[in-house]
């Protein structure tokens, strides 16, 4: 065991330090839209340093840096030590971005990672339809091809941020007859097509977090296809499995760890500090022991990558199931710490940190369905994990 | 950077698995739980393989190693649910021994000759008719469920969380053996009337040290045995069929184990992690030790049952033998603090509560 990063990373972090505090007052203020120039100039400089985009190639507008797993690690631990802003996220930059490096024509990778990753080009995914969750390869938005254009009709649905975006990365049916995994293609195209028409829909939380999206006889270009016909599959599967593991990090639980913790030494009951009540402390200490079991399991998988140690497989498909969980439970914990204030929501005068706690434990029940649900995560590790065998099958209506 | 097990280490967890596979297979362990053997054997089986001096320094005969390669042989123990004075002998006892100097002491318990009990349950927290006091040099009072039933010698602390050697033959104490649910390690009664007592330790960190060594060290064990009853599971449910196919192929089972993996893996790097810091980190071992020990206890408990569930009406039974993992679990759950007590430590050592 040795959780030294190494001497060589010493003078690494230093570097991120410096740059922290010569260049914190030019952060943009928060709150900020996309297409902020504030917000555009920050995410310029943080490119420019190396402290986004860090690995993609000089050629599509990244810092062109080695690969290496430690230094992304340490910019994000003083970038959250100083809680300063670490630029633009989003499907485009998470995943879209990795899949064209990896399957892109050369004239993809010039046109859209430089826009994407300087939060010029912003993205939606267009994946889930209303008939195709969980069993996203039974998919039915076709496109077909008509002359040198796809002809794209049908709908998607949890699109989230559709009504910002500039362009979506979109899978849709293009070989009716073959296998349904065979018959999907990966497209890209213009939000502002003629014949997609967005609707937001509303969520338990209030806000339209994600749209619907409707496309009648939208026309795009030939060659705006990822890969080869029928291939769609994947290209999708590949990013996938990258959005699962980032969807919950075990030391964002510990930060809002901290937070009910903090909550639970300023709330009171009858005079009594919440922290004081054995029963509230006891469930805070539990999920306490729940993050640190994580905490730990991360930095096995970070040194797993590191060292290219396979022996951590299973450890890395649990991240996604587990960590939404916790965190749906952490912030149910400062809810109930809260007793009736925890129902405050909107302009309520006793709202507590913004609400966040309240809008977070619906957000987390959200992603503990999204990107692949808890059940279908525990069918992934009992079959690819512990090598049970798959339910048979029913034959397709 | 390296988060995991040395090249040594998992050396060492082949070797003593291997040992365990062979030489104390359930067979064995019911012929000890059935009180037809005790378990002299096996832990001279493993003294030849330097077990009991594992944490002892090399100049006092020992292997001189680590509490994370103690945490790898626990784990060991745990999975085959061995029989044996580990935690208490070879991980717990020569914690005070070595901060005292007590040369005398380590040489025994090094080769496996001397065994050495713990009885820290009245100072964590006495029940009800338990309880000792120091008055001199001299013990007096009674210890429950001290950990070994076997012990040449019992470490004995008070309230006050002083350290004191008492001698199984001393005039004034009487042992009596108590049976429990986990029937593969013994515990018993001490009864002490003027004991004559050593004073071993009056420092608390000494005391905190020890416990959180077998706390780290009930962990592992915990973590051996609750894997060794997911991989059962698993094997049962891909052998056994109903309605025309091998239960593991229905979700609702399949469910049920990727549950029990998903809450025990991240316990394997909590586990690893509280061993290394009980050798590296001294800031942050107090409370992992308690939160390796309080955490396993709860995920141990939910393995216990699934996996049981899982056998069906066999999981139930003595000839499957399930339970012996079952209730080791249990024991490891109870003994040194409950979770609820082990938790509010925690809370006291990160300075949650008045210290009061």
């Amino acid at each position: 065991m040795d959780l030294s990063y190494g001497t060589e990373y010493i003078a690494f972090r230093e570097e991120v330090k410096g740059f922290i505090s010569k260049n914190k007052d030019k952060q943009p203020k928060a709150g900020a839209e996309p297409g902020n120039p504030e917000l555009l100039a920050w995410q310029a400089l943080l490119i420019a340093n190396g402290f986004h985009s860090r690995t993609i190639p000089k050629a599509y507008g990244g810092y062109g840096a080695e690969p290496d797993i430690i230094k992304p690690r340490i910019i994000s631990e003083e970038f959250s030590k100083a809680q300063i802003n670490t630029g633009f996220s989003g499907q485009g930059i998470s995943m879209l971005t990795p899949v064209l490096l990896e399957m892109g024509t050369e004239a993809q990778k010039q046109q859209f990672i430089k826009p994407t990753i300087h939060g010029e080009m912003v993205w939606c995914q267009g994946y889930s339809e209303p008939g195709a969750g969980s069993d996203l390869a039974s998919l039915t938005t076709k496109a077909e091809l008509d002359g040198d254009e796809w002809v794209i009709n049908g709908q998607k649905i949890w699109t989230s941020t559709a009504h910002l975006a500039d362009w979506i990365f979109c899978l849709v049916r293009t070989e009716p007859e073959a296998p349904k995994h065979q018959g999907i293609s990966f497209l890209l195209f213009d939000m502002n097509t003629p014949g997609i028409e967005i609707r937001p829909l509303v969520d338990m939380t209030g806000k339209a977090n994600f749209n619907e999206v409707f496309f009648t006889d939208v026309r795009v270009p030939k060659h705006q296809i990822v890969g080869n016909r029928g291939q769609g599959w994947l290209v999708a599967n590949a990013i996938l499995g990258h959005e699962r593991g980032s969807l919950a990090p075990p030391d964002a639980a510990q930060s809002r760890l901290d937070g009910v913790t903090r909550l639970m030494n300023s709330e009171t009951i009858g005079g009594e500090k919440v922290i004081d009540n054995p029963v509230y402390r006891d469930r805070l200490l539990k999920l306490q022991g729940s993050v640190l079991a994580q905490k730990a399991n991360d930095m096995r998988l970070l040194s797993a990558r590191i060292n290219q140690d396979q022996s951590a497989k299973l450890a890395g498909m649990i991240v996604k199931l587990t960590g939404t969980e916790l965190r749906h439970e952490i912030e149910g914990l400062a809810i109930d710490v809260m007793g009736e204030i925890g129902l405050a929501y909107g302009d309520n005068p006793y709202l507590r940190g913004n609400g966040s706690w309240q809008y977070q434990y619906m957000y987390y029940l959200g992603l503990i369905i999204g990107g692949g649900t808890s059940q279908i995560q525990k069918n992934i590790i009992s079959e690819r994990g512990l090598g049970m065998p798959k339910e048979p099958k029913i034959e397709a209506k | 950077m390296q988060f995991g097990l040395s090249q040594e280490q998992t050396l060492l967890q082949d070797s003593v698995t291997k040992y365990l596979r062979d030489q104390v297979a359930l067979d064995k362990v019911r012929l000890i739980a059935s009180g037809e053997l005790n378990d002299a054997e096996i832990w001279q089986g493993l003294s030849e393989l330097g077990l009991p001096g594992l944490m002892i320094p090399e100049a006092h005969g020992g292997v001189g190693l680590g509490a994370l390669d103690a945490v790898v042989i626990s784990e060991c123990l745990g999975y085959h649910v061995t029989p044996s004075p580990f935690i208490s002998s070879a991980a717990m006892a020569p914690v005070p021994l070595i901060a005292s100097n007590r040369d005398d002491m380590l040489a025994g318990i090094a080769t496996g000759e001397l065994r050495v009990g713990v009885a820290f349950g009245e100072a964590i927290g006495a029940r009800t008719g338990a309880g000792v006091v120091a008055k001199g040099a001299t013990l007096s009072g009674k210890c429950l469920f001290v950990l070994d039933g076997d012990a040449d010698h019992y470490l004995i602390a008070t309230t006050d969380k002083k350290i004191f050697l008492v001698s199984t033959n001393a005039s004034g104490l009487k042992r009596n053996a108590l049976r429990t649910i986990d029937i593969t390690r013994s515990t018993c009664e001490l009864v002490l009337d003027n004991v004559a007592a050593d004073l071993i330790s009056e420092d608390p960190r000494v005391y905190e040290r020890t416990l959180d060594m077998g706390r780290v060290m009930q962990a592992a064990d915990t973590l051996g045995a609750a894997q060794c009853m997911l991989d059962q599971a698993v094997v049962y449910a891909g052998q056994r069929e109903q309605f025309n196919r091998v239960i593991a192929s229905f979700q609702a089972v399949k469910h049920m184990c990727a549950d029990m993996l998903a809450n025990l893996e991240p316990c394997r790097a909590l586990v690893w992690y509280a061993g290394h810091a009980m050798d590296d980190i001294p800031d942050e071992a107090r409370m992992l030790a308690c939160h390796a020990k309080a955490h396993l206890s709860e995920v141990g408990r939910g393995v216990a049952k699934t996996s049981t569930e899982v056998h069906g009406g066999m999981g139930f039974t003595d000839l499957v033998g399930l339970h012996y993992w079952f209730k080791r679990i249990g024991a490891n759950r109870q003994l040194l603090g409950s979770p609820e007590l082990v938790r509010e430590e925690a809370a006291l050592v990160q300075k949650l509560v008045d210290q009061a």
